[in-house]
């Protein structure tokens, strides 16, 4: 049979299975266009971040807080990564050896521990945090399931109690909490930021695709503080404290020229590094937020004031005799009784009833307008946190006695910051500068409180007070001319004056004949027998302006004969 | 035209190798920097660990017990001291 004429040739199928096979493939590619198009167009952000998600990361950049320095550079705070451990209770399970290391390791008890992730319903739980990288290390060898490591920072601070209230602490976040490091939180945090990177199969990084956030470090701040000048500050001070068994104490160093802060310190102070059990007596920076009434250290201010209206001159003879004034049915008195005193032995002998009569002669509110002038009354702005501005009530509301009083500084309170910055009024020849914490460069501007030959005038005067026959003898030191004022006044309490308890000050500057700096000291109950500012607070004065000046490689001004320290009952004792 | 054609991809196909060879040459390179950063950071993290120590040794109070107690120095006295005054300065 040939093939033309096989059957299977003629055989015709119907039209109609053919078109249905066509229609079938045509629906099938329909469907398959439509399912591409949902998935590339209408559903694709959902896989492109499926797709993401299997390579790209984020990451989070951390950011340095910035170091807090010192003068010349000394690193005194410094922030350094350590390691929190976490858990997640309901994955973790550690078996007996790894519970026994963790504890360990971690110094936690077991039974902590185990009440930890079992009391917390959260899959979240910190079992300690801030630990050293090392000891990390070693708690992820355990390979515990459910424990997870987190990289936090930590600051340290190398000078420890020494410079504890000047610089503060942070908080567990790393956030300023006290000190400089609350004051310039914003200067010295930094801005962790994060981005997006591709990571390949081995986790390494192969691309950066784009900077979410940008990581800023923070800056360092660079202070106005001498490390050296604040360790001897520290140390005089504490020795001074502990030998009067006295509550507290501050010192405050300040530069005359620049008005900078070079060394401040405190007692009772704290170890930044181990803040367990503080107390609120140990956290006060009480240079600076503490107010007291300063006595006799205030006494130069009115005889300034006096000078400067023209009513007297160093050399008038003030009445003294017979060593008490009555005013209404208050009196005033002096511990020392003399006849006649010219102004400059008033402050010499620091005569309460020569002042009283010299500020009587003054109108108040000249007097309440140059105790403004000093900053008495108003917060200095250094930036600290608590800063008190102390108490300066409205000159109107004075009464005659409260005028006379006013002018051996009671009834008035000040801080020993405040006394320090208004003295150095004296020794930059009238300019009462700012104040300042972080170092600066060129001089600031001040403002003219006083003439210069006032302030020469007075800084003539406050040198006779701390030699043979003043009340502050145990101030000099060898080498440089010192002037100064001591202060001794009985504490207020419960809305009187205690008679047993003193605040002993001493403010003063070296040299004389050209103040470099300005140092006050406050000794709070000293409890030893001794109260007085010139025996108790102007030795300080004298060892941290010596060293200090020492250190600071000042010139000397006076010959270089050994000081002789006054025989016991040989200086003039103060009113109180 | 068939010329042209084939000589269009094969050119193509240089192209899109030296694109893959580039791209595979760019991430290891930036592997490695990314490498080199993290040692950067891991360095700082140490010089901030090591000026730590540095400022712990240099602890005024360590220093001056030092000087004291071991090496026995103390602050020159009176009659040890000599000021010299710096040439053309006049006193």
């Amino acid at each position: 049979m040939n093939f033309a004429a096989s059957p299977v040739l003629v055989l015709t199928l119907p039209t109609w299975r053919s078109r249905l096979l066509l229609s079938v493939f045509i629906v099938g590619f329909a469907v398959l266009v439509g399912r591409a198009a949902y998935l590339q167009v209408l559903n694709d952000d959902f896989l492109q971040a499926e797709g993401e998600s299997r390579y790209s990361r984020v990451l989070e950049i951390f950011a340095n807080r910035g170091r807090i320095l010192d003068r010349n550079g000394e690193a005194l705070a410094v922030s350094t990564p350590v390691k929190s451990v976490w858990a997640m209770p309901s994955e973790m399970k550690p078996d007996r050896r790894q519970l026994a290391k963790l504890s360990l390791l971690l110094n936690l008890p077991e039974a902590e521990i185990l009440k930890r992730i079992d009391d917390t319903a959260g899959d979240f739980v910190y079992l300690k945090r801030q630990i050293a990288p090392e000891i990390a290390e070693r708690v992820a060898a355990l390979h515990v399931p459910g424990l997870f490591e987190d990289k936090e920072y930590r600051r340290y601070y190398p000078a420890g109690e020494v410079m504890a209230h000047v610089l503060g602490f942070t908080g567990a976040d790393d956030i300023g909490q006290e000190g400089v490091e609350l004051a310039y939180q914003d200067v010295l945090a930094g801005r962790s930021g994060s981005r997006r990177v591709i990571k390949d199969r081995l986790g390494q990084i192969v691309e950066d695709v784009e900077s979410i956030k940008a990581a800023k470090d923070g800056h360092d701040v660079t202070l106005a503080l001498d490390s050296r000048i604040q360790n001897l500050a520290f140390s005089q001070l504490k020795a001074a404290v502990e030998q009067h068994e006295a509550k507290a104490g501050s010192i405050v160093v300040l530069d005359a020229d620049t008005g900078e802060v070079l060394a401040l310190a405190n007692l009772p102070t704290y170890n930044p590094n181990n803040r367990t059990r503080l107390s609120g007596a140990q956290l006060r920076n009480r240079a600076v937020t503490d107010t007291f009434e300063p006595g006799s250290t205030l006494k130069p201010f009115t005889i300034a004031l006096a000078l400067e209206s023209g009513r007297i001159r160093p050399d008038t003879v003030i009445q003294t005799a017979p060593g008490t004034l009555s005013i209404g049915p208050a009196t005033i008195r002096d511990a020392h009784i003399e006849r006649a005193l010219t102004v400059a032995q008033v402050i010499q002998k620091s005569s309460n009833v020569g002042a009283a009569k010299i500020a009587l002669a003054l109108p108040a509110q000249a007097m309440w307008e140059m105790f403004q002038r000093m900053g008495f009354g108003t917060s200095p702005p250094l930036g600290f946190p608590g800063e008190a501005a102390g108490k300066l009530r409205p000159y109107r509301s004075w009464r005659p006695i409260e005028q006379a009083t006013m002018s051996y500084g009671h009834g008035i309170s000040v801080s020993l910051v405040q006394l320090a910055r208004a003295y150095g009024a004296f020794a930059h020849d009238g300019i009462l500068l700012p104040l300042s914490l972080v170092r600066i460069d060129a001089p600031p501007e001040g403002e003219r409180v006083m003439t210069s030959e006032t302030a020469r005038a007075v800084r003539a005067m406050l040198e006779l007070a701390v030699q043979p026959g003043g009340t502050a003898p145990r101030a000099q030191i060898m080498g440089y001319r010192v002037a100064g004022k001591t202060g001794t006044a009985h504490k207020e309490e419960n809305g009187g004056y205690a008679a047993d308890k003193y605040v002993s000050s001493f403010v003063g500057f070296a040299p004389a004949s050209r103040p470099r700096l300005v140092i006050a000291v406050m000794i709070d109950q000293p409890s030893d027998g001794q109260y007085y500012g010139g025996v108790v607070a102007a030795p300080v004065f004298a060892q941290v302006m010596a060293g200090a000046l020492r250190i600071l490689d000042v010139r000397p001004d006076k010959a270089m004969t050994p000081v002789r320290p006054p025989a016991d009952g040989d200086e003039v004792k103060e009113s109180v | 035209m068939t010329r042209l054609s084939l000589l269009l991809l094969a050119i193509l196909m240089a192209c899109a190798l030296a694109l893959v060879t580039s791209q595979n040459k760019a991430r290891k390179l930036f592997s490695e920097l990314e490498q080199e950063q993290e040692r950067s950071r891991q360095l700082e993290v140490e010089y901030g660990q090591l000026q730590l120590e540095a400022s712990t040794w240099a602890m005024h109070a360590r220093v001056q017990n030092i000087a004291r107690r071991q090496l026995h120095m103390h602050v020159p006295e009176a009659n040890q001291l000599k000021i010299v005054q710096p040439e053309g300065l006049a006193r």
